[in-house]
This record gives C-alpha cells, structure tokens and sequence, in this order.
C-alpha cells in the first residue's frame, strides 16, 4: 500500500481559558489520509473537528496551543516546519475551502485578484497568464460569464457564488489534498446540491485527495467513502461510510443517526439525551453521561478498537449492544398522531401581497417595489402544524412578519379567529397579540442577555395576564417542566444555556402567553441534529395538550416531513403547491418541488444527478407567466413564459399550479424515481 | 456615485447656513451691542442711535443676518471694529495661512506616524511594542495641550534653546522666517493627534487581524507581509478615515491655546484677541471659517471612506 499523504498521530490541541486552564478541543486524534481518498469527519457544534481540519493545514487558531502529538507528511511535523516552509505547503499542497466563504473573502479585493494571488505564490503564474488561468478556473467553477465575475467584489455575489470562488481559489494551487469544512452550510438545498455535484466532478477526475468536514451526514454521505465521527475531541468511530451508516456501532453514531429527520417518513425522529458535556480529564467515556448503554466499565476510558476490517470503534460494549435496541435506536421512532381533533380555522390569510418600498424619498420619483410576496392564501387549523417551504428569498420570512404584524400587507388581509388582525402590530389588541406568538430561528437574539429566564418568563405574563413576578413563577416552573427543564434555570442568564435550552425557552415563552398560533421561523436550522429532534418532539408535545396552530416555516423538507400536516410550496413569493403533507410528498410534484425533493440529501439513498438542471445561475426577473420558467426542466417553450399557470386541484385537497396536466407530471415523475 | 457626492455637498452647505445663524443669534444674544462696544464710556444715547444707524444696527435681524451671510458668501466680510481699517479677508487670510502651514505639518508628520504604530501596535496586541505605544499615547491624550507645550518649550527652548521657544517676527513675516517657529507648536499638536489616531488605527486592525479572511490569507500561504500589507491594512485604515478627519477638524479649533502657549501669529490667536476685544464682526467670521472648515474636512472623509470602500462604492454608483 502506498504511503499516507498525511498522518496524523496522537493529536491533543487545547484552548486557554481565561483562568489559565487549558481545556483539549481535541484529543488523542490519530488518522491517516491515503492518496486519492474521499474522508468525511463528521461530528456537532463543539467536537473538536474545525479545530482539527484547521491543524490538518499546520493552523491552530488564536489561544490555541498543541498539547501533543504530530501532523506528519512526507515524513515531517507541520508544526516543526518554519513559517516559511509552512507557507509554501499550504495552499500549495493542502488547500482549505472554508466554512462560509462570505467572510473568507477580502472585502476589498476582487475575486480574481485573490485567486490571482494563489497563483502567483505558488504556481509562480502572474500578468497575462494568470488572468486566462483564473477566467479558466472560473469557468471550470460552471460560473457562465467568467470574465465579470473575475473583477467583482464578493458582496456582490450570491452565497453560491462565493463558494464557489472559495473553491476555485483552493484549486488554483493545484493542491494534493483539498480540506472543505462545511463546505455547504447556509446555502440553499439546490445552491448545496448543485455544488456537491460540482465537487464529485472536479474531485472525481482528478483522483484528488479530499476532507469534507460537515455537521450534515447526508453531505458526508455524498462526498466521502471513510468517515470518521467525532465527539468530544475523540474519534469515536471510523469506518466505511457504507459500513458506518448503514450499521453504526458506537451509541453516539447510532443516536446521531436514529436523531436524523428522515424525507421518506413522517414519523419525528428519535432525540438523543442530554447535551455534550464532560468533564475534559478523559478518564471515562465521554459519551457514557448521555448513553443509554453505559454500565460500570464506562467509567474508564475506552480505546478506539477494530470492529470489523476498516471499521475501528471506540466503546467498550459495542460488541454486546450491537443486536441491543433501545429507545434512542432507529426503528423506535414515535409515529405523529395525525388525526386532526377539532377543524376551526384560526388564522386565515387571505391573499397577501407585500412589497419592501425603496427609502420614502426615493420613492418620489420611481415606484419599482417588487413583490415579495403575491396572492398567498393559507388557513390555519387548531392543533394543526402548516409548513410553508421554499428557499432563501421565496417570501417565507416575509410572510411570517405580515402575520406578526411587523410589515404591512400590501393587499389582502390576515383574519383571526374570523376577525380582522391589524396589520401593524402596535395597533392590534392585547388578545390579538396574545394570539399570534413568533419563535426566532435564532435564539442568541431572540432572548435579552441581560434578563434572568424567570424575567423572560415573567414578561408576557405581565404584559398579556397582569401577573406579578410572585404569581407568575408559579406558571413560570409548570412551563419549564413542560419544556423539560429544571427550575434552577429560573435564575440563569441566557448565556449560560446551550443552543438547544435557549429555544425551549424561547418556546416556553410563546406559550406563556396562550396563543391560537405559533409562527416558528426556521425554529431548528441552528441547531445540532440530537437536539433538533428533541425541540421537534417538544414542539409537537406541546401542540397536542394546546391545540396550537403552528406556522411552521423550514427550508427543510425532511424536518418539515417530520411535523407538518399540510405543506406550502412557496416559489419567488407565489405559492405554487399546497395539500395535506401526504399528497405534497407524492407524486405528481410541481417541478420546484420535485427539484427541491431531489435535492435533498439522505444517508442511504444516492439522488440522481440528472434531476437537477444543469444551470447554476438563474436570476429570476419578473416574468408575466410562471415565476419559476427560468429553472424549469419541463418548461414548455412559448407558453410558460407568457401565460400564468392555471391551478389544478384535486379530490384530496391537493393543488399544484402548472401548465402541464396532473397526469403528466406523475408519469414523468414515477419514471425517475 | 455623482448623485451621491452632489447630495453630501448639499448637505454640507445647509450645515454650514445653520451653523452661520447661530453662529449670528450667539453673537446677537450677547449684551451690548457692536456701537456699545465701539464707543465704550463715549456712549450717550444719541451717539449710541447714530452708529447704530451707521452701521444698520436699527434694523430687523433677518435683514442683517442676510446682509451679513450673503456679503460672507459674496467675500464682503465686512471689517473689522476693533482695528480700524482692517478689512477682516486679508486679516483672517494671513493668520489662517499661518495655521494651516502649522497644522499642514503636524498632520504630514502626524497621520504617517500614527497609522504606523498603530499597525504595529495592533499586530503585537498585548505584548512589548504594543503595551509602550499605548502607554505612551495615552499619556499624550490625557495630557492637556499647553502642558505638552510647555515641557517641549522648556526642553529645547530652555535647556537645550536649539529651536525658538516662542515665536518673535514681524508681522507679514514670510514663511521661512516663520518655519523654525513652527516646529515646536507643531510637535505639540502632533503629539496629540498621534495618540488619537493610532489608538483607532490599533483596534480596527486588531479586528482585521481576527477576521476569517486574514486567516484565511494565512491559510492559502500568503507570506506575512502580503497578509498584513494587501488584506489586513486596507481595511484597517477604512475606518481610521473619519477619525483622521476629525482630529485635522480639530487642528484649526485646537490651535487656540497652542498658539496662545508659543505665540504664534495663528488664527487662534487672533480669535483669542477679537474675543477679548469684542470685535464682533470677526468673531463672527472666524466661527463661520473654523465651521467650514470642519464641515469640509469631514465631508472629504465621508466621500473618500466610501470612494475607498468597494460596498459602498458599488452600491451607490
């Protein structure tokens, strides 16, 4: 066999605290990477895996320090290479696309001149030939005019784009391994799809070595064939993708996967316990604390050991467990009750339109406001979860602040419980505002560091009951029971909670106030995947004793899959499918949604490529007929362009608004799948 | 782009008409007016009806407040009262060319000085250089002006008497007579906006330096010097610009008491005088030049940080 590109042995690296301790981000990471081998290291928010691509380059960021161990290629430590010899590795040999390439990129300088700088250090190509090299690198990157995107600056490119720019600046190193971490998070399902398949045909024809770091298994699934998981700063399994997936061994890989919101089920996946946590001496298991396995022996450490060929796996019992199923196992999951108890509409929107005005001078003298949003038309039942789906820019948020009464509906109006709802929220009553609640996708924000989560709590008690802070505590702990968690939260500040305590608290806090409706935007997209089931699971929970509506807005299909009774496909601000979840998940699919469906990556199914139309840059202008002709693969020349699509509806409440028949589209839709 | 700049520079000129009429009300609102003043113990009623008329005293204050600015505009500025004779352009141009020339040089030596240990401050954060630049310039900021002055004048004015300690020429001196004078109150100054300056210089690239595009930089193999000299301190600076711009605005307002300490025949001087002498009329047009001036300056740092900044730029062209 031939020898690693890189190895990597006994890796511990650290981060000083503020008290003077260091604290191992990483530990005891052993690895190698073989030549033209596709690793995929996956692991949640605070495992250690940033820390150790960023050493796969010789790079420890900030306070961090190396504690022990080597990063090894061709024989030598990068961390004993001198800066300048370092330099002339990196870029060069590793290349790194980064997480978020938005803020990768130099502001200042256009994107050609910072893949131009890549040449000129290591590929010694300047002037002349570095331009036709970068317009090549560009147009390798399926970018169709080349030329301009060269002399742009990143803002004003789309998140898409500038990842794309962030590969092409990795490639014009002409590197041996190419590290990408996260190479997708926070972009569109499509815009991810579409630069996944990119990826496999760049990487694929040139055997290069790659490292796709991600917190998404199914991205792993997709671009790596050995996948490594990370918890706590440790390898805990490393195997075959194949082997790893489909027959997971360590209790974490098992929870992780059992936790995944699954497109072809609507059932709501399994939440793992707890949260990552441990006490940093690795003298024990550091998943034993949320293991459902865990007996004495996981009071020591366990070695990372060979369960079959290729496949090594750190637990002690994973032998015993393997035929062991548990609660937190896939093939438990829970089914919804999806019986709908009572049928009273309590929010009716009747075709909305909204339009974001340009400043109010500017306004004098041209008036080219385009709507956001056009002719939607949604009914919210009790106790009934409605997902509006779409991506970035389709008007989901845009819809969620009509209802919430922050931006005023150019036409049409919002009814509650069959009586108008004031479009500015400043005017609607203390009932109507009870009655509409909003969850934030991101509760960093949403929650005011400086206020006690009794203080939260106590809020929209005083402001919508009258309660004192005495009588209000009482409720104040029934809630955090109901959201599962103790009352010794009461006197917490909102920094000291994790990601996942931070939205039940926001969820508590909603419905604190009683309300008919809960507008949750995005609830769970920041959040890891063990705890996004369990703040599904207690969303749903909490409808059930409720009979709240909820307003469920995902980019999501598969998390959508898992709560929603009643779908909205939303595209450019105009609804294009609606119907119960089952009809909307089968056959026949309006285009956008086949496509968004094909998009969407899983761990055991392989999408087909040729479901995603080639062209990666649409711009969507206004079109008198459907909005979504420019990326349509059936569009129908001469006709979608000019004529609005008519809606077909049919028995089962399912509309799609097309110009091609039902029949047409399931046919050619079954075919494919 | 162009709509831009010509809405700024609208926007300049109203500033500036406000800053003109309180500038008028202020003066206006003060006891005693300008025939008062004029006459002093002469004063008799009828004297006192008769000057006022003179000088369009006895009219409504719109109509002299319009008088006053458009004459301003027109470069009438009307002379002055308490030195007979003396139109007060040639008398204000003198002076003001005098401070610019000191305020030229402070800044010329100042800004360079101060953008470098800035940078330098901020890529060493925390450690030696950084600690004794921040010290040092803290020091230079807390410390008023003419004590500045004063240690400078008493060390190579007095003990060391290599350079003038205050300044003694003729008045119309040219300007090299003038140039060794100068470097004191320079030095002074400099010292002051150095320390303001390299502060702001040192944070903004402490941020720079902890953005994802230098690590970036760093990651894809730039050499130190490429990612401190073409990523990190262009956009460094951006922000430095208004800071910059505010302390040149400062200059031609803070001269006053440097002037004062060295002597210097400066516009602050001669405001220091005309205050004291009540000379309204160019009281009033020294206001009026120094609240140009600050406009001025500082519209020129608006249009060069968005010049400078590519999202801008692009945005508003």
């Amino acid at each position: 066999m031939s020898t690693p590109l890189l190895e990597v042995a006994g890796l511990s690296i650290g981060f000083r605290r503020p008290n003077g301790t260091t604290v191992p981000a990483v530990h005891d990471v052993s690895l190698q990477l073989m030549p033209g081998e596709r690793l995929g290291i996956v692991g949640e928010s605070g495992c250690g895996k940033s820390t150790l691509t960023l050493a796969l380059l010789g790079y420890i960021r900030g306070n961090g320090t190396r504690m022990q161990g080597t990063v090894r290629r061709q024989g030598v430590d990068l961390f004993a290479l001198t800066e300048a010899a370092l330099q002339q590795v990196r870029g060069a040999e590793i290349a790194l696309v980064p997480q978020n390439a938005g803020q990768a990129l130099a502001p200042h300088l256009t994107v050609g001149a910072q893949i131009g700088d890549v040449l000129a250090r290591h590929r010694d190509i300047t002037g002349q030939p570095a331009q036709h090299q970068i317009v090549q690198l560009l147009r390798d990157m399926r970018f169709g005019d080349p030329d301009q995107i060269a002399v742009r600056y990143p803002h004003q490119l789309s998140g898409g784009q500038q990842q794309r720019i962030a590969l092409a600046m990795a490639l014009a190193g002409a590197p041996k391994v190419l590290v990408l971490d996260e190479p997708t998070t926070g972009l569109d399902v499509t815009t991810q799809a579409h630069l996944l398949l990119l990826l496999d045909e760049i990487t694929r024809n040139t055997q290069m070595t790659t490292v796709v770091v991600s917190h998404d298994l199914g991205v792993i699934a997709r671009t790596a064939s050995r996948v490594i998981v990370m918890y706590a700063g440790e390898i805990v399994e490393d195997g075959l993708v194949s082997q790893v997936f489909a027959d997971p061994r360590h209790p974490y890989t098992r929870g992780l996967i059992a936790a995944l919101p699954r497109i072809d089920r609507p059932e709501l996946p399994s939440a793992m316990a707890g949260q990552l946590g441990h006490d940093y001496t690795y003298q024990r298991c550091t998943f034993a604390p949320r293991c459902a396995f865990a007996q004495q022996i996981c009071d020591t450490a366990p070695q990372l050991g060979v369960a079959e060929a290729m496949h090594r796996v750190r637990c002690h019992r994973w032998y015993e467990i393997s035929n062991e199923v548990h609660m937190a196992d896939v093939g438990t999951r829970i089914e919804r009750d999806d019986e709908p108890t009572t049928s009273t509409v309590v929010l009716d929107i009747k075709n909305v339109a909204a339009t974001y005005q340009r400043r109010r001078w500017q306004s004098w003298w041209r008036d080219d406001g385009v709507d956001v949003v056009r002719d939607v038309q949604i009914q919210l039942m009790a106790g009934q979860t409605c997902a509006l789906v779409g991506e970035s820019g389709s008007g989901k948020s845009t819809l969620a602040r009509m209802i919430t009464g922050l931006h005023p509906p150019r036409r049409g109006e919002i009814r509650l419980f069959d009586a108008p709802l004031h479009a500015d929220v400043s005017r609607r009553s203390v009932a109507e505002r009870r009655h509409v609640q909003l969850v934030f996708q991101n509760p960093d924000s949403s929650l005011n560091p400086r206020h006690t989560i009794a203080e939260i709590l106590h809020r929209p008690q005083f402001v919508f009951f009258g309660r004192s802070r005495a009588e209000s505590l009482a409720y104040s702990r029934d809630m955090l029971q109901n959201v599962r968690m103790d009352e010794a939260y009461l006197t917490r500040f909102p920094s000291q909670l994790s990601g996942g305590e931070k939205q039940r608290i926001a969820i508590a806090r909603a419905f604190l106030a009683e309300p008919a409706v809960v507008v949750c935007d995005e609830v769970v997209s920041a959040l890891d995947v063990s705890v996004q089931a369990a703040v599904l699971r207690l969303l749903v929970d909490m409808q059930q004793k409720s009979q709240t509506a909820y307003l469920f807005i995902s980019h999501d299909l598969a998390v959508v899959r898992a709560v929603a009774q009643y779908v909205v496909v939303l595209y450019a601000g105009q609804v294009c499918e609606y119907g119960p979840a089952e009809t909307v998940f089968s056959a026949p699919f309006h285009p956008y949604t086949a496509l968004l469906l094909a998009a969407v990556l899983s761990i055991d199914t392989t999408p087909a490529a040729d479901t995603l139309p080639q062209r990666i840059d649409v711009v969507d202008g206004v079109v008198r007929g459907c909005p979504f002709v420019a990326r349509c693969p059936v569009a129908i020349a001469g006709v979608c362009e000019t004529t609005p699509p008519p809606w077909q509806i049919a028995d089962n409440g399912h509309a799609l608004r097309c110009h091609h028949t039902r029949e047409v589209l399931a046919n050619s839709q079954n075919l494919k799948s | 782009m162009v709509w831009y700049v010509v809405q700024r520079c609208i926007g300049a000129l109203m500033t500036l008409f406000i800053v003109a009429a309180v500038i008028f009300a202020a003066t206006e609102l003060l006891p005693g007016d300008v025939a008062t003043a004029l006459l002093g113990r002469d004063a008799t009623p009828k004297r006192l009806a008769q000057v006022r008329a003179q000088l369009r005293l006895d009219r409504p204050v719109s109509e002299r407040y319009w008088a006053w600015f458009g004459g301003f505009v027109q470069g009438d500025w009307g002379y002055s009262l308490a030195r007979p004779n003396q139109a007060i352009i040639p008398l204000v141009g003198e002076r003001l060319l005098n401070t610019m020339w000191l305020a030229f040089i402070a800044a010329s030596v100042g800004i360079p000085i101060a953008i470098m240990l800035g940078v330098i401050a901020g890529l060493y954060r925390d450690h030696v250089p950084d600690v004794v630049i921040s010290v040092i310039a803290l020091v230079g900021m807390s410390l008023p002006e003419f004590v500045i002055g004063s240690l400078l004048m008493l060390v190579f004015g007095v003990m060391w008497a290599i350079l003038p300690a205050i300044t003694i020429v003729p008045p119309n001196a040219s300007f090299g007579q003038l140039l060794p004078s100068m470097i004191l109150p320079a030095w002074t100054l400099m010292i002051v906006m150095v320390a303001y300056i390299l502060r702001m210089v040192r944070s903004s690239m402490i941020d720079v330096l902890q953005s994802e595009y230098v690590q970036m930089a760093y990651l894809k193999g730039m050499s130190r010097q490429m990612v401190i000299w073409r990523y990190a301190i262009p956009t460094a600076l951006l922000p430095s610009i208004n800071a910059i711009a505010l302390t040149v605005a400062w200059l031609i307002g803070g001269v006053v008491v440097v002037e004062t300490v060295f002597n210097f025949p400066g516009i602050g001087r001669l405001m220091t005088a005309a205050v004291g002498d009540r000379d309204l009329p160019l009281v009033q047009a020294l206001g009026l030049v120094g609240a140009a001036f600050y406009i001025g300056v500082n519209l020129v740092a608006d249009i060069a940080t968005l010049w400078l900044t590519p999202r801008l730029r692009t945005q508003y062209w």
